[in-house]
């Protein structure tokens, strides 16, 4: 979970990290409020998006008065930035910026420990800096088991080359977002700039902050971090429902038992789909997980036959824990329930624990709706034909025309190389 | 030979008392694979019976490893408790830990890796199915009865996707089938079960599945063409996942434009191993690769 960076600047203020007093607003009233709470004094108005050079496209306006930060927050509440919509500005005192270094610790995934990074020319994004001036990034492997503590704080200012004067600040500082990187089970901290200030402090300025979702169960003050605003609704209604769900933009509909088999069969559908007008593709990824029951395979067909750019659904089941009887259950179960809003095919295909038994529940059960396929690449096939028909000429004309020059169908899948 | 494991080693289910370790534990038992004890802190002395043996369970590793001579260890506890009971099998002295819980935190998994890597204990997962040689030994969670025994040996970051690659080789058979899980941090690799693979007389034809985040695959890509002659087919699943979405596995991400399924893809091939569209088209390369031996 990425957070914001009014929320970075909260963690690293309640791990005493130093950083400027800010405001969240979410209208330009709020924002004439909180400027006036930070003393009617200068202010900075910044667009709380989780996407780099918000600077560039406006999201950042100097105010010198609770009147000017009010409009300025008029001006980039609703701005568009490179695809997200600005929702919320924090309104943030203003610092006399002497100079601008760079430092992040993230889960280095190659290597299996952490990596900190440091710098004296900060400001600029990392990606540029490493690719310009690789030099003066330094990088400092940490083992897990220690964590990054004073001395290694130490090890990284003497090598990124600080100012006597500033040594020991910025060791204290550097520790600090050490414990916080760990204590609040981050995988990144990145504070960019953190900045020396004309009267000699240190300060976190931005900071970009991720968290492990695995370790929530351990952080319930995580709870109110989660921005649902974001989320599609349906995403939201399949985590309510414990539901492992991501809403894609295709037309069928796949739930399937376990990650790499959902994933491989969203890739088999636009392979499938590649030679068929319209190209259709998957339109969710849904992991209905090991030793699914009925109830489960229920919820997540009611999910995905209530989006309704579906057209078809593809249920794709390898029993290894899952029983395919309990997905065959889960399936009528679900007609059941549905009744006459049911109105969209479902091809299956059933394999690996009690197939014999799930295939004979359903051939039983003869649903109009339910198509049994013998194999995932016949399966796909058969959902994508269906899928491409639903879109009727029309539907081929609309997609041609979106995604004209955008995107060759095989691209998805670099399917025909 | 099987990499890793074979019929005579005996095993220890951390977490058997739980109903997936009881559930998992009877799987293993009517496998044949020698568990001999359980662990689970505070229920020492007590036993589970599985197909009428009774099976002790104690209070830690070391206790369990000192009356039985166990060298692997199997855990099925629950993530908040997975650090310490992997750490208790470390310091025990185990020589394999096949961690299957999934929801592990990062951090505890790169602090106990670490552990482990400084005791050379070999660890295989978090989030992992474990690992099979059909009808030898069978450590974990996959079906014993979907392939026979073989000649190809399979790694895979992701579970039902190994059931899958097993189910449409299983006429040829498997010398062994390694799941090492789809976490951001994970024990054994890619690499290290191709250079097992590569070292295994009994494996002729090498199956390698990776999926989207990271860059495991690529480095694996660049390891076949240096140290591995044997034939390597593969398959990656995640063209379709979005930028920035986790697909089911936490470390299944696309990060911007690192980790995508086109990157491993082109890695894979730039050094001479064939990757399939489909599972089954992947499975038909294998066939072929095969074949080819036998000629």
């Amino acid at each position: 979970m990425d957070l914001y960076e009014y929320q970075a600047r909260d963690l690293f203020e309640s791990h005493g990290v130093p950083v400027l007093r800010g405001l969240l607003a979410r209208t330009p009233e709020e924002a004439h409020a909180a400027a006036s709470a930070l003393g009617g004094g200068t202010v900075v108005v910044k667009a709380q998006v989780k996407v780099g050079g918000r600077g560039k496209a406006g999201g950042v306006k100097l105010a010198r008065s609770p009147e000017e930060a009010e409009a300025r927050a008029r001006e980039i509440l609703g701005l568009d930035i490179k695809g997200h919509i600005v929702h919320s500005v924090m309104v943030a005192e203003g610092a006399d910026i002497a100079e601008e270094y760079y430092f992040s610790v993230l889960l280095d995934r190659a290597h299996r420990n952490y990596l900190a990074m440091c710098s004296l020319e900060g400001g600029m994004d990392i990606e540029t800096l490493a690719e310009e001036k690789p030099e003066a990034l330094i990088k400092v492997p940490i083992d897990p088991r220690s964590g990054l503590d004073a001395a290694k704080a130490d090890e990284i200012v003497s090598l990124t080359g600080f100012a006597e004067a500033d040594r020991d600040e910025i060791v204290r500082v550097i520790t600090l977002l050490g414990k916080a990187y760990a204590e609040s089970d981050a995988t990144l901290v990145e504070v960019n700039p953190l900045v020396k200030t004309g009267d000699g402090r240190i300060l976190a300025l931005d900071g970009k902050v991720s968290l492990d979702e695995n370790a929530a169960f351990r952080h319930p003050e995580w709870a109110h971090l989660r921005d649902e605003s974001l989320d599609d609704p349906l995403e939201i209604r399949a985590r309510e429902r414990n539901l492992n769900y991501v809403k894609l933009d295709g037309q069928v509909g796949v739930i399937g038992n376990g990650a790499g088999l959902v994933m491989s069969t969203l890739d088999v559908v636009a392979y499938a789909g590649r030679r068929l007008p319209g190209h259709p593709k998957a339109a969710n990824f849904l992991d209905i997980g090991g030793g699914a029951n009925a109830q489960v395979m229920a919820d997540g067909l009611d999910i995905i036959l209530s989006d309704p750019q579906v057209t078809v659904v593809f249920v794709n089941v390898f029993g290894g824990i899952t029983a395919c009887s309990e997905v065959a259950k889960g399936i009528r179960e679900a007609l059941k329930q549905l009744g006459n809003r049911a109105t969209k095919p479902i091809v299956v295909r059933l394999d690996g624990s009690a197939v014999t038994v799930g295939r004979a529940m359903l051939e039983e059960y003869a649903h109009p709706l339910v198509t049994m396929v013998d194999t995932m690449d016949g399966a796909a096939t058969k959902a994508a034909e269906l899928a491409s028909a639903a879109m009727g000429p029309e539907g081929h004309a609309l997609h041609d025309r979106l995604h004209h020059g955008e995107q060759a169908p095989d691209a998805a899948c670099e399917g025909a190389n | 030979m099987a990499i890793w494991l074979d019929h005579r080693s005996k095993v220890i289910v951390q977490g058997m008392t739980g109903s997936e370790g009881r559930k998992h534990t009877q799987r293993m038992v009517m496998f044949g694979t020698r568990v001999v004890a359980g662990v689970t802190p505070g229920k020492g002395g007590s036993s589970v019976t599985f197909e009428e043996d009774p099976i002790p369970v104690f209070n830690t590793v070391r206790e369990a490893r000192h009356a039985t001579g166990a060298t692997v260890s199997v855990i099925f506890v629950p993530a908040p408790s997975t650090k310490s009971a992997v750490m208790d099998a470390i310091e025990a002295g185990v020589e394999l830990i096949v961690c299957i819980t999934e929801g592990v935190p990062v951090r505890d998994t790169a602090e106990f890796y670490a552990a482990a890597a400084a005791k050379g204990v070999r660890l295989i997962g978090p989030n992992c199915p474990g690992l099979i040689s059909p009808g030898r030994s069978n450590v974990g969670i996959i079906p014993p009865n979907i392939a026979r025994a073989g000649h190809i040996g399979l790694v895979s970051k992701s579970g039902t996707l190994t059931y899958q690659m097993m189910y449409e080789l299983g006429d040829l058979g498997f010398s062994t089938c390694v799941g090492i899980g789809g976490d951001p941090v994970i024990g054994t690799t890619h690499i290290d079960c191709l250079q097992a693979f590569q070292d295994d007389p009994e494996t002729d034809v090498i199956v390698m599945i990776g999926e989207i985040g990271g860059d495991a695959e690529e480095r694996a890509a660049a390891y076949i063409s240096e140290h591995v002659t044997k034939p390597v087919v593969g398959y990656i699943a995640g063209f379709s996942a979005p930028e920035g979405k986790t697909m089911g596995h936490a470390g299944a991400i696309v990060s911007g434009s690192a980790g995508t399924a086109q990157a491993k893809k082109r890695a894979l091939e730039a050094n001479g191993v064939r990757v399939g569209h489909t599972p089954s088209e992947t499975a038909d390369m294998v066939r072929e690769a095969m074949r080819a031996l036998r000629r």
